[in-house]
This record gives C-alpha cells, structure tokens and sequence, in this order.
C-alpha cells in the first residue's frame, strides 16, 4: 500500500508518495500543459477519485482563464478535455471564474464541482464534462449571496449525507461564502438553507435563515457535521431539522477556515485557529492545531512536532485532509509553503515539504 | 476581408503550433468576426481567449495594428483589408 498526497498551490501542483507515510517523495511543480502556463497557476482545488483512481486539478490561469485537468496515472501525466469542462450556459449571463471545489459521488464518475460564482457542477463522466445543477442556480436566495473576502462561491460539497442517520444517494449537502449551508434529499433537484444558530455578524439583525459566511463544513463518519464559520465553530447532527450548535470551549478562537473530520470516530476533529477576521494570522504566531475528542465539548492542542519558533502562515479552507486509512493520517498545509502530516492519528506532525509556494489545498489517499 | 492573427507562444499549441493565421473573415469587418474565424479553425483557442460569455478575458490583449482593442470598441473594433491582429498576453501573473 502507498499513500498519494496532492497539494494545489500558489504557483502549480505537486504531488507527495510513501510507502510507510514517513519519508515522501515530493514531485513538482507538476507541468500540465505544454506552454506550461496552467502548470505554472493557482491550483484552487483537487480532488482524488476514491473509486477510479482519477485525480482532478482545478486551475486559474492569470491571462487564459479556469481549467480542470485528470491525471488516471496518479500524477505522471495530466491532460485537459478538448472542451471546457466546466462552462456556463448562456442563458445564464454568468462566466466561471474557477472552480473551488470536487467531490465525488456514488458512481465512480459522479464528480461535483463547486465554482465561482456560486453555483453547483454535476459530471456523469469522470470530470471530462459538467453540468449546472440548475435548481440550485436558479434558488430564489442566489440574489442575496455575495462574495466573502476570497470571492463568492461553493467551497463545500459533501455528496450522501444531510444528517446522522439520513445518508441516502440522493443527499447532499453544499456550504457557500456568503450564503450558507444548503441542502437536498432529491439529488439536487431541490434546495432548503440549513443554517439556523449559525451567526452572521456581518448582517443586521437576527440571525438569518441564510447569508451566513461558511468557510468551511466537514462530514463525520455518522453523517453529522462540524463546520468552521466567519466567526464561531459548530456542530450538528442534522442542520435541517436540529440547528448547529457553537463548539468553541478550549479553542483560543473561533475564527479560521479549515475543519477535518475524523474519518472513522464521529466525536473527533481537527480545527487550524486563526486570530479574527481582521487578522489572518495563528493565534500567538505559532503554529496550533486543535483536536476534539468529544464532539466538540472540549478541545486541546496537537502541536507536537510543529515548530516552536513564531509562525506567520495559516491553514486555508481546504489545505486540511485526511486519508482515511484504518489508521488515519493527516495533512495540511500553510501559506507559507509547509506541509505537515500526522500519521499516528493525528499525534504528531511531521514536515513532508517545506519551502513550498503558499499551499491552497491539499488531499490524500491509499493508491 | 484577410487578416493576420499573430498568436504568442503560449497559446500556439492551441493552434497547431502556429505563430500566424491567416484568415479569411466573411462576416462584419470588426474584431469580434476575426476572433469567431480564429476560434472556428482553432476551437480550443475559445476558451483562453474569451469567457464564458464571449467577454474578452481581462488579462488578454488584442492589438489590431498597433492600437488595443479595448481603447476602439472592444470587440467591435473595426477591422481592415490586411490588419496585423496580435494577442498578447496583458501584464498580470504572481
């Protein structure tokens, strides 16, 4: 058995292997495309397709646009469809600035992928082509969304799930910035905001039904749901029909962009703090991750094997991951260009690459 | 109408590899019918080139002679009996 991790950057992708999830192999930056322009991108988001095998890499070119590109070699090769994979109908007057987010569904080529502006894309095919989730871009509240700091978009899909006990094929769940975690139970064919006891400061007013700046939401093994807000960090076992509840006790803030579930013990989660929306830095200027073993009532620090020296770079929204193997590792990776992985269920850190352009997201598998 | 669309470097694989098209443009003498009849020999420029919208993507340069589009019309920017179109990649990148 070997372990991929895939880290999308500033500036190109690159790729990390082992064997034993200790020492890694890192490759890159990865070169994509002959002119190797979009190998010299923003990777905004990737993807490793659990059933076939695909990664998926989604890039934005300064001067030539958005791109989604698969590698089926697990990243020796990469190629991009003939047609632009992700594009907006005409009819819609909207153009896609990129995309943000994959996820994958039951069928092996069932790929989601969530763009800016928001809006939800449904492929059949692997990821070579995607269709708008129309019922989603035409929901009566899509007027009211606006872009957060990083631009308005669908940065969180989590396919089979809208709650502990309600998995189900048809389930999905979506969270935006602004806007809010979303839900449907019919595969999309219709949307209901689930985001009650969800705060909004930056609205007047009572809490809304929606609106709220998400920045991320991830899903425990039972279904249920951890989500890193603008500002609070919260819980639900089904947002629909219970509400989120705040889960900050021993955290030193409540502000940050990643959350990761635990893949096999729903009481667990990992949170990357950040000091507030004003400043974007670690709290203390050191690198923290925080752990909860209880669903949330508490939290403690996992730093050992992080530096102890100050720390300026933070953990954005999907630079966080696990691998899910029966003894899970984590990863992430900063801004300032260092990736870390624990691979003793989330003990302790070891550095798998450093120096690195700042990391934007990061994903990891058994291949 | 002919016209000559100089392509840069990094936009030639989308083309065959070619540094320069001639072209033959059949409908309206402005730039938008120039891009169409680069974009019908070389469909996989499209994308680089315009967005989904068919907007001139920001960091894209197109210069008819010596004069920017943007400066004569955008896309409507006429058009002339032998003009030198060049794409250019703008002044961006990090």
């Amino acid at each position: 058995m070997a372990y991929l991790l895939v880290i999308g950057t500033r500036k190109g992708l690159f790729t990390a292997r082992s064997e034993n999830r200790r020492t890694w192999e890192l490759t890159g930056p990865h070169r994509l495309d002959e002119a190797d322009d979009a190998g010299m991108s923003p990777v905004y988001t990737v993807g490793i397709n659990p059933r076939s095998g695909r990664l998926l890499a989604g890039t934005e070119s300064w001067h030539f646009g958005p791109s989604v590109w698969h590698s089926d070699d697990l990243g020796a090769t990469w190629s991009e469809p003939a047609e632009a994979p992700i594009r907006f109908p005409e009819d819609t007057e909207a153009s896609l600035t990129r995309a943000w987010q994959f996820a994958f569904g039951e069928e092996a080529d069932t790929v989601y992928a969530g763009v800016e502006p928001h809006a939800l894309f449904r492929s059949t095919d692997g990821g070579d082509s995607f269709t708008l989730v129309r019922a989603l871009w035409d929901h009566p509240h899509r007027a009211e969304w606006f872009p957060g700091a990083g631009g308005g978009a669908i940065h969180t899909i989590l396919p089979g799930t809208i709650g502990a006990g309600e998995r189900s094929p048809e389930a999905i769940t979506v969270a935006m910035s602004t806007g809010g975690v979303y839900q449907s139970a019919d595969s999309g064919a219709s949307w209901a905001p689930a985001n009650r006891g969800i705060s909004a400061g930056f609205l007047p007013g009572e809490e809304p039904e929606y609106g709220q700046c998400v920045h991320k939401v991830a899903m425990a093994p039972d279904g249920s749901f951890y989500a890193q807000n603008h500002h609070g960090v919260y819980r639900s076992s089904s947002p629909a029909t219970e509400g989120w509840s705040r889960i900050k006790s021993g955290l030193p803030t409540d502000f940050g962009f990643a959350v990761v579930a635990h893949p096999h013990r729903p009481e667990s989660a990992l949170n990357f703090p950040v000091v507030s929306q004003d400043v974007h830095l670690p709290p203390d200027n050191r690198l923290g991750v925080y752990r909860t073993d209880d669903s949330g009532a508490t939290w403690r620090a996992i730093d050992a094997g992080l530096p102890r020296d100050p720390y300026f770079g933070i953990v954005l929204r999907d630079a966080a991951c696990t691998d899910g193997a029966d003894v899970p590792g984590f990863y992430f990776g900063t801004r300032n260009g260092d990736v870390y992985a624990a691979t003793d269920d989330g003990e302790r850190w070891h550095q798998v690459a450093a120096h690195l352009p700042d990391v934007l997201c990061v994903r990891a598998a058994e291949v | 109408m002919w016209v000559t669309v100089h392509l840069p470097g990094l936009l030639r694989s989308d083309a065959d590899g070619a540094a320069h098209v001639p072209l033959e443009v059949r409908d309206a003498a402005v730039l938008r019918g120039v891009l169409d009849a680069l974009t019908d020999r070389h469909p996989g420029l499209d994308r680089r080139i315009r967005d989904d919208r068919g907007e001139l993507r920001r960091y894209v340069n197109v210069f008819v002679d010596k004069d920017e589009c943007r400066a004569m019309g955008g896309l409507d920017a006429p058009v002339h009996e032998g003009a030198d179109v060049r794409l250019l990649p703008s002044v961006a990148g990090g």
